[in-house]
């Protein structure tokens, strides 16, 4: 089935979105929203070194506080053993996610959960951290990735060796993994090269910039029956997560998923969920967690930092010969950066005969890193995007001609093995070249960039029901956290399908135990895969339809026809009947058979990459070195838009990460591995004053593996800015910035310089 | 036969550093099972860590991807997103 081609109703409409009315009311229930009866609080102790063994810990002044209802640390938690799992971006061993959520034997990080009190107030608990005694020997830290990768640097895990490194090293190291793909003849590439560039461009930490911080309600009954309400991009998820980490079947946890206030990755992992459900379980009464926003900062995921390292070679008409690149990425306190996807996304858009590319996944003493959007990508692309442009400069070509020369194309292979089909880069590119802010004219001072971005997207497990209701109304419930609009997406496919308004669709989100398992909403697969199932659901129930007409009029199920909403009779010889609307049906449903439902459960594949392209012009003062965004255009080939306002939303909340991370976004630690910004006062995000109006242009080359030739969107979109608006800095000012955040004083350091 | 290529050298410490294959197999999963008796060990690091790009379009955890006579399949790290 697919409705590629045919003349939609519904998709590529703009209804208003169903949980616009509770989120712009206030009524709509987030992570901190819930309250139980009987309800306590919990508050987690943190470390407040980088890295330290945990010698003793004692809780018995705090039990002894009024209002203390229970004390957990480690000991309270089973002691698993190394198990891998695939967790939101990477993986992830078990073992490492529960030393995480609580650490056991040494504190890893500024921050590092070391206990957990559980009271009948907030300000007892509160009061009852600072009774808890912990003893710790305070051991040598490191922050800095290559400092990390040093022979003689601090090492954090005694029993960590490199993997891809043959034969295995005998000594420990920082370096959890190296990994590396080529492709040719890198040295006889840059041999062919007339021009040959190479750079070194370095990130910062940052962290998704999600407002609502990470917050729960667990309760365990008398049976041991369990539920958890939580903030998270999968409540399945947490519940799998947290019935491993404490050893509960998975049948007797309930995950609901609330309202989310953003997360961008950085809730496809746990951290509060299973301290309150050990507190719940200790304490006998429902337990509620909300961190604090400095906990946020110090103790969860930002996305990694980097060192990139990028050589270009190319002959003189700007066709690439070679490309060589290094990256080194922070883990934080454990295994498993984004380098593999990093790897394999910075030359993903160019068709580059011989190239090497090399990643290092590195421990250092942060916290432990969680996705965020096109997890790796970002990093990887502000290097060989940066060196491009470069590498246009000294061959005097334009940026985006040279993109186009060396383009990725179907047929062409991936530096990382497969050969591309039905990608849209190109068309990208076309696009921007068409686009009239291309060809704007520029003031004095300012300056136009151009970047581009890949992302693979992903598929993966998703179920959808469609229930059609007595009145004609239909329900459409999925396991996937709404983050990013998804409901009004899912409710727009399922009216497609059926041929009826959209306001007759009313989609939920389910909990665990009410709908079938759903992987965690991420790599932009929701509208893709869980819309895969939602409109499979809903052509089951057209089917259904179909043979509840056919009963009524007392015909074959194959002589009905469905069409706008309505059964017909195929042709003359099914027999003259009036259409049978959907309501009819369903008001008549008990007669025909019963309820008319559908529920599909699907591991989607052929997902379809994401390529975008983006300018950027902005304006320099070389007084102070504040960069200002003049005008931002971003292109992305989309698959299908199914609401485009949410998926122009997509490419200007990305955009807007993007622009964060490119001028002023960065963990800073102080000279002991303290975290010294953990607040959005010091630790600056945009702010709408900082932007322009983002044009976002949707370009779409259907991905024929998705019935309406989705494509995952909400990922690409943060990868081009970092590049786009250092390259426009250096057309603004004269001066190229390698490392990120761009800040004014970065900048105006390299004007003064510049001057000499 | 279709020819088999693990991108990247992660799993080369099963495979003795050989990165190309031939497989007689008509499926994803019997590639991994295939690749599983050549080299033990590997076909728990493919289905726990890796995906499979047939022909140029990927798949993760998915057993009855068909995989033709002449197919391109490459074996790439796994794919999460934010």
């Amino acid at each position: 089935m697919t409705f590629i081609g045919k003349d939609l109703k519904v998709v590529g409409t703009r209804p208003i979105r169903p949980d616009g009315v509770d989120k712009v009311t206030g009524r709509a229930n987030f992570g901190a929203d819930m309250t139980v009866p009987g309800m306590i609080w919990g508050k987690i102790k943190r470390s407040p070194h980088a890295h330290a063994r945990i010698l003793r810990i004692d809780a018995e002044k705090a039990l002894r506080l009024p209002g203390v209802k229970a004390v957990v640390t480690a000991a309270d938690f089973p002691n698993i053993a190394a198990e891998e799992a695939f967790a939101g971006e990477a993986i992830m061993d078990f073992r490492d996610l529960s030393r995480n959520c609580m650490a056991r034997d040494k504190a890893l990080y500024d921050g590092h959960a070391v206990a957990a009190v559980a009271a009948s107030t907030p300000a007892i608990a509160e009061a009852a951290l600072e009774l808890i005694d912990v003893e710790y020997e305070v051991l040598p830290f490191v922050i800095d990735v290559e400092k990390a990768m040093a022979a003689d640097a601090p090492l954090l895990h005694g029993e960590l060796f490199t993997q891809g490194i043959e034969p295995k090293p005998t000594a420990p190291s920082n370096i959890a993994k190296r990994i590396n793909f080529t492709k040719g003849d890198i040295e006889k590439g840059f041999r062919e090269a007339d021009v040959v560039i190479e750079r070194r461009y370095t990130t910062r930490p940052v962290h998704q910039g999600y407002i609502e911080p990470h917050a729960c309600v667990a309760t365990v009954a008398a049976d041991g029956q369990c539920s958890i309400w939580s903030s998270s991009q999968g409540h399945f998820m947490v519940r799998q997560y947290c019935a491993h980490l404490l050893g509960i079947d998975i049948a007797n946890i309930r995950a609901a998923a609330a309202e989310i206030g953003g997360g961008f990755g950085g809730k496809t992992l746990i951290y509060v969920e299973p301290v309150a459900l050990a507190l719940a379980k200790k304490s006998g009464h429902s337990v509620k967690i909300v961190m604090t926003r400095e906990e946020v900062f110090r103790g969860t995921g930002p996305a990694a930092g980097s060192v990139i390292e990028v050589k270009l070679g190319a002959k003189k008409d700007g066709r690439l010969t070679a490309a060589e690149v290094t990256l080194k990425y922070q883990a934080g306190a454990f295994p498993g950066s984004p380098v593999g996807p990093g790897c394999m996304c910075a030359l993903a858009m160019y068709d580059v005969p011989n190239a090497n590319v090399t990643g290092y996944d590195v421990v250092c003493n942060r916290p432990k890193v969680a996705a965020y959007r096109a997890p790796g990508a970002p990093n990887a692309s502000w290097g060989v995007e940066s060196c491009l442009d470069e590498l246009a400069l000294a061959l005097g070509l334009d940026p985006l001609s040279l993109r186009e020369k060396n383009a990725a194309k179907d047929g062409v292979k991936a530096v990382h093995g497969p050969t591309w089909q039905n990608i849209g880069y190109a068309e990208t590119l076309a696009a921007a070249k068409a686009h009239p802010h291309w060809r704007a004219p520029l003031g004095a001072g300012q300056g136009r960039g151009i970047a581009s971005g890949f992302w693979f997207n992903i598929g993966g497990e998703s179920t959808a029901s469609v229930h059609v209701n007595e009145d004609g109304t239909v329900v459409v419930a999925t396991g996937s956290p709404d983050i990013g609009g998804s409901r009004v997406s899912m409710a727009m496919m399922v009216a497609e399908v059926l041929g009826v308004a959209v306001e007759r669709v009313r989609p939920i989100v389910a909990d665990t135990s009410s709908i079938g398992y759903t992987f965690l909403t991420g790599g932009s697969r929701v509208t893709f895969a869980t819309g895969m199932a939602a409109t499979e659901a809903a052509s089951r129930v057209v089917d259904e339809l179909k043979k509840r007409a056919a009963v009524i009029w007392e015909i074959s199920p194959e002589a009905v026809e469905w069409r706008d909403g309505m059964a017909y009779p195929a042709g003359q010889n099914a027999g003259a009947f009036e259409p049978l609307p959907l309501a009819e049906i369903a008001f008549r449903s008990a007669r025909t058979g019963g309820p008319i439902s559908a529920e599909a459960a699907i591991n989607a594949q052929g997902p379809g990459a994401g390529f975008g392209t983006h300018i950027c012009d902005v304006e320099v003062d070389k007084e102070t070195g504040a960069v200002k965004i003049l005008r931002y255009t971003a292109i992305q080939d989309v698959g299908r838009a199914i609401h485009p306002a949410y998926v122009e939303g997509q490419l200007q909340g990305g955009v807007t990460q993007g622009v964060g991370w490119a001028l002023n976004e960065e963990y800073i630690y102080d000279k002991d591995g303290r975290l010294e910004n953990p607040g959005f006062l010091d630790y600056r995000i945009p702010v709408a004053s900082d932007l322009p109006m983002i044009d976002a242009v949707l370009v779409e080359v259907p991905n024929p593996r998705h019935p309406f030739g989705v494509r995952g969107v909400g990922e690409v979109p943060i990868i081009p800015p970092t590049a786009a608006v250092a390259n426009a800095i250096y057309r603004a000012a004269g001066v190229r910035l390698r490392d990120l955040p761009m800040s004014p004083p970065k900048v105006l350091a390299a004007i003064d310089e510049e001057k000499g | 036969m279709p020819h088999v290529v693990i991108s990247g050298d992660i799993s080369r410490r099963f495979t003795g550093g050989e990165r190309e294959f031939d497989v007689e197999a008509t499926t994803f999963r019997r590639l991994i099972l295939e690749l599983d008796r050549r080299f033990p060990g590997l076909g728990r690091q493919i289905e726990e860590g890796m995906a499979v790009a047939i022909d140029g379009e990927i798949f993760q955890d998915a057993y009855a991807a068909p995989i033709g006579e002449k197919s391109e399949v490459y074996l790439i790290p796994r794919i999460g997103g934010g």
